[in-house]
Formats: structure tokens, C-alpha cells, sequence
């Protein structure tokens, strides 16, 4: 089995680029849980529904995927936020069980609705540049992913500032802390989880857009990414963010070498001998607080 | 022997559907049902009795389904042996998902996700893998014989469906009446508690899994009897995880019969839907979804209460 090691190199430096928007995906899915304590099962048909939005955007509208990326996050932060706070925060009622019931209710109705309307075929866009590369020393990096890489990060930058700096990333980091203490200082507890569930949704509607180019879209195809970011947040550890971020990057390399290995189709075997490992060896992850 | 009563009569009930309707699309729909309402049984036992909630019976459905059928495709095994092998293998699945995630404690969320990631594992693993037909998926030979349990007659089959059901009906009440159903109950309410009365958690958790993995595991048998086909899709597909979560919970999770009642009024409203909005793919999953957030919204068991008080206002 013995590659050159520019191949080599070449996979591990596209499954990085690749890694850091699986990551971008896995953070939207722990930040929610840092938060609320809950594990959002609607996260892949949110992903899946604005990946369509940024294709629709590109097919009836003409905007390229990179431009949409923002109004589109701003778009699924407004849903996410109305979803939080008008559906899953009345019917759970504070229980986790129906917490979980009703976001895999949600997952089933966002997918099934674009079956409806799109139904089942796969699309994809002819982005001009979706076959560009760029030469990195011996390496010859796709694009897209270049791209996505750049974009991931300065989303955690600004994620980053967003925590630190500003009243209600105070406020987030106070009610993920001590939900009962923040609501005694004034905290609108309520608010504060609808704002980073939408938070959430945005990373993923940015890692939608960011996606597009080199996937293509089917009403099932948020499927394929949440076993790969479940695996992240749980290697990275439940609700950090960190873990979430280089869980990506660690993930995106143990796929793009076992591709290179085993073979396309058996690649993802690789993430299930991880999720395994993790599992028997430090459930709560590399990152997280004990469970 | 009271509550026995309910269980035959309503298998006696449903026993004489094949005598009194002759519609194919009838008798389809009434099998399909109870290849459900046994799978949804199969998760009631865990879930339900037990509150450990699986978003992955997919795993132990399919490996009932492909057991069943490569043991026949492959090894030339009869049926029976096979879908008896397809059983058991189901239950050793739910053995070793169980051990993993129970050892390491793992519980509520955490616990869905984890069975929802095996079972992905395992459609991925059989759509690659040569032994399952890959993506072209596997066919049990067509030989309409009782001795290869295929039967030319509809009504035959639903009565052998009808019969796995009541017996699951008749073990989940022995189950309830029995000392690890207690257990698993204590588990459910309060697992600390439980362990402080000197309950063993994992092994009773153990337990439950594989008891529910076996049921589970003998509606994917009877499936892949029944439509001679499987793919991964199908077999190890999110859907059927949902199926068989979404019953128990719309008809009385931790009882006898709600399964069986999920799966009719599920059913029923998902055929009403799609002769009513026609052909469009997907949409009776919509109303599944709805119904599953309105049941959690809105528990029927509080139903009663919310009706006396509006008549009272």
C-alpha cells in the first residue's frame, strides 16, 4: 500500500481543508448542546434545507453560493430562532426526552417537505470554479475547500468575539453555566436559547453555502454529514467548541486517508472505528466535562 | 387471565379480516401494520418500559432481514432455521450495542445518538459489502410453499404475522407482570434509586436490549419473508428506526397495546393522506412528524383532564 508521500500529503491536506467545514457543521450542532443540554436531531435536514436554499439561490436567482452565504445565515438564524422559540421550547416542555422527540419530528417534516418539493433527484450546480485547484508546494488543493477552510476559520474568529465580547455572548456563556442563576439576574433565559439555536442554524446554513459547489444536494443528504458530525462532537466532547473545531479537522483527515486506502465507498469506515473508540475508551470525549 | 382477554380477542378480531375482505390493497396494508406494530413492540420493550429511547432499531430490524435472507440466498438454509437465525442474531446486536453504550453509561440523548450511529453504520457497511447484494440490494427466490414460509395467499400470511404479533403482545404482558419488568420500570423512573434497592442497571438494561433487539429482529424476518427484497435502504434505513419509535409513542409508550394502536392509527392516517394529496412522495412522513411533535405537545393521556376542564370552564 505504499503511496508517494506527495499523495499522501496531498490527502491529508484536502481532508483538513475538508475537516474544517465538517467542523464548521459539528459546531453548530455543540453549541446548541453547550446551551440547552440537548442534541438537536433536526441539525442534518437544517443543513440539507439550506443547502437547497443556496442552490435555489443560484438556480432562480443567479447568486453565487459564496455571496448568498450571508444572507443565508442571517435567513437561518431568523428560522432557527422561531423554531427554538415557537416550536421545540412549548412542545418539550423542559424535558429532555421530548426534547429529542420533537427535534426528530422536526428532522422528519423539514426532510420530507423537500422530497415533496424536490423530490428525489440529486442536483448540483455548475459552479465555474468548482474544478479550480491551488498549488500548495507539491500539493494540488481543490478550490472549494481552500475556500471553505478560510471561511470556517473566520467564522470562528467571529464566533470567538461574538462569546467574549459582546453582552449576549456573556449572557449565552452565563445561561450554558447556570441556567436558574442568569434568570435570577434577568437573564431572558428563553431568548437566550432561541439566539444560539439560531446562532447554530447559521453555522450551518454558512457551511451550506460553503458546501455547495463541491456536493450535490438531495432531500436526504444532510444524512451523510450528521453521522460525521455527531462523530466529531462526540470525539471533540459535547459542547465545546474547540473539540468541535479540531474534531473536524481530525475527522476530515481519517476520512480523506481511509478514502485513499480503503476505497471511496468504505472511507466513513474509518469515522466508525473512531466514534467506537471514543466510545469505549473516553465517552466524554477529548475536549468535554464528564457527562 | 383478565388481561389476556383484550390480547385474544383482538387477535381473533383481526384473524377474521382475511375471511371477510378480499382487496389485496387491504390485506397489504393490514400485514404491513403488524410487520410495524411487531418492530414498534420490539422498541416498547426498551424505550417504553424501560426509557431508554433508540433512534436506531434499524440495526436490529435489518440484521433480522438480511439474516434471514442470506442464510437462504447464500448458505441454501430453509427458512425457518434462517428467520430463527435472523432472531438471534438480531438479539446479539442488541447485546453488544447494548454493553457498548450501557458501560459506558451512557443514557438520554446520548444514547439515541449513539444507537442512530450504528445503525448508519450498518446501512453504510451493507450497501458496500458483497455478502448483502450491495446497492443492488438481495431477492429471495419466489417458491410460494408453507414449507419455505412463503405463502400464495395474503390472508395466510397475515395470519402468521398475527400470530408473532399476539405472541408479542402475550410476552410484553409477562414482561410487565415479571420481576425484571419492575426492574426495568424502577430503571426508567429512577435509576439511582434503582441501584440504591440493590437493582443491577446494566444487567436489567442488558436485558431489555436484547429482548427488544430479538422482537425487532423478527419483524425485519417477516419483512424480507413478506416482500422477498431488501437493500440497505430499506432494511437498515432511518425509516423504519422511526417507525418503530413513532408507534409505541402515539398509541402509550410502556403498554401493551399501544404499539399495535400507534401503528393502525399511524398507518391510517399516512393511507388517508396519500389518497387525498396523491402522489406526492413523502408527504404522509409529514404528517407523521407533526403528529409525533403534536403527541408530544400535547400527551393523550392528559387528554381526559384538558376535556373535563374545558367542560367545567
Amino acid at each position: 500500500m505504499g503511496f508517494p508521500p506527495e499523495i499522501i500529503l496531498e490527502a491529508v491536506l484536502n481532508g483538513l481543508l475538508t475537516g474544517a467545514v465538517y467542523g464548521l457543521v459539528a459546531l453548530g450542532l455543540t453549541l446548541v448542546y453547550g446551551v440547552l443540554h440537548i442534541i438537536n436531531f433536526a441539525h442534518g435536514a437544517l443543513l440539507t434545507a439550506a443547502m437547497y436554499g443556496a442552490y435555489v439561490a443560484r438556480t432562480a436567482l443567479g447568486i453565487d453560493p459564496y455571496v448568498a452565504a450571508l444572507p443565508l445565515a442571517a435567513l437561518f438564524f431568523l428560522l432557527g430562532y422561531a423554531v427554538q422559540r415557537l416550536v421545540i421550547g412549548p412542545a418539550s416542555r423542559g424535558k429532555d426526552e421530548n426534547i429529542l422527540l420533537v427535534t426528530l419530528g422536526l428532522s422528519i417534516i423539514i426532510e420530507n417537505l423537500m422530497l415533496a418539493v424536490f423530490r428525489s433527484d440529486t442536483r448540483s450546480i455548475d459552479a465555474p470554479y468548482a474544478m479550480d485547484v491551488v498549488e500548495f508546494g507539491p500539493a494540488l488543493l481543490g478550490y472549494p475547500r481552500v475556500v471553505g477552510f478560510g471561511a470556517t476559520i473566520l467564522v470562528g474568529i467571529a464566533l470567538y468575539l461574538l462569546m467574549t465580547r459582546t453582552a449576549t455572548g456573556k449572557a449565552i456563556r452565563a445561561v450554558a453555566k447556570e441556567r436558574t442563576g442568569a434568570a435570577l439576574v434577568g437573564i431572558d433565559v428563553a431568548h437566550i436559547y432561541a439566539v444560539t439555536f439560531g446562532i447554530g442554524t447559521a453555522c450551518l446554513a454558512i457551511a451550506a453555502a460553503l458546501l455547495l459547489p463541491s456536493f450535490y444536494v438531495s432531500p436526504r443528504v444532510g444524512n451523510a454529514f450528521v453521522l460525521v458530525a455527531f462523530t466529531i462532537v462526540v470525539l471533540g466532547g459535547m459542547g465545546s467548541v474547540v473539540g468541535a473545531l479540531l474534531g473536524g479537522l481530525i475527522i476530515g483527515v481519517v476520512e480523506s486517508l481511509s478514502g485513499l486506502y480503503l476505497g471511496e465507498s468504505l472511507g466513513q469506515i474509518g469515522i466508525f472505528l473512531i466514534f467506537i473508540l471514543v466510545l469505549l475508551v473516553r465517552p466524554t470525549g477529548l475536549f468535554g466535562a464528564r457527562a | 387471565m383478565k388481561a389476556v382477554l383484550p390480547i385474544l380477542a383482538f387477535a381473533v378480531l383481526m384473524g377474521l379480516a382475511p375471511l371477510m375482505v378480499a382487496s389485496n390493497v387491504v390485506l397489504n396494508f393490514l400485514v404491513f401494520t403488524l410487520i410495524i406494530a411487531l418492530a414498534a413492540q420490539g422498541w416498547n420493550l426498551l424505550g417504553g418500559y424501560g426509557g431508554q429511547y433508540s433512534f436506531g432499531h434499524a440495526a436490529f430490524f435489518g440484521t433480522g432481514a438480511y439474516v434471514t435472507a442470506i442464510l437462504q440466498v447464500r448458505y441454501g438454509m430453509n427458512a425457518y432455521p434462517a428467520f430463527t437465525a435472523g432472531i438471534g442474531f438480531a438479539a446479539l446486536v442488541g447485546l453488544v450495542i447494548g454493553f457498548l453504550a450501557f458501560r459506558s453509561g451512557l443514557r438520554g440523548s446520548y444514547f439515541a445518538l449513539v444507537t442512530l450511529a450504528f445503525a448508519e453504520v450498518f446501512r453504510v457497511l451493507a450497501n458496500a459489502a458483497e455478502m448483502t447484494g450491495g446497492a443492488a440490494g438481495i431477492l429471495i427466490r419466489l417458491q410460494a410453499n408453507p414449507a419455505n414460509f412463503q405463502f400464495a395467499e395474503r390472508g395466510t400470511f397475515l395470519w402468521v404475522a398475527l400470530a408473532l404479533v399476539t405472541l408479542a403482545l402475550l410476552a410484553t404482558l409477562a414482561l410487565e407482570r415479571s420481576r425484571l419488568g419492575a426492574q426495568l420500570v424502577a430503571v426508567r423512573e429512577n435509576e439511582a434509586a434503582a441501584q440504591a434497592l440493590g437493582v443491577d442497571v446494566l444487567a436489567v438494561k442488558l436485558r431489555a436490549i436484547t429482548l427488544s433487539a430479538a422482537m425487532t429482529g423478527a419483524a425485519g424476518g417477516l419483512y424480507a419473508q413478506y416482500f422477498l427484497y431488501l437493500d440497505a435502504n430499506i432494511a437498515y434505513g432511518t425509516w423504519i428506526s422511526v417507525e418503530a419509535l413513532l408507534a409505541p409513542i402515539v398509541g402509550g409508550a410502556g403498554t401493551v397495546f399501544g404499539p399495535v394502536l400507534g401503528a393502525v392509527i399511524l398507518h391510517g392516517l399516512g393511507e388517508a393522506t396519500k389518497s387525498l394529496a396523491g402522489s406526492i412522495p413523502g408527504i404522509d412522513l409529514v404528517i407523521f412528524g407533526i403528529v409525533l411533535i403534536l403527541v408530544v405537545r400535547f400527551p393523550p393521556r392528559d387528554l381526559p383532564g384538558l376535556l373535563r376542564l374545558r367542560r367545567r370552564a
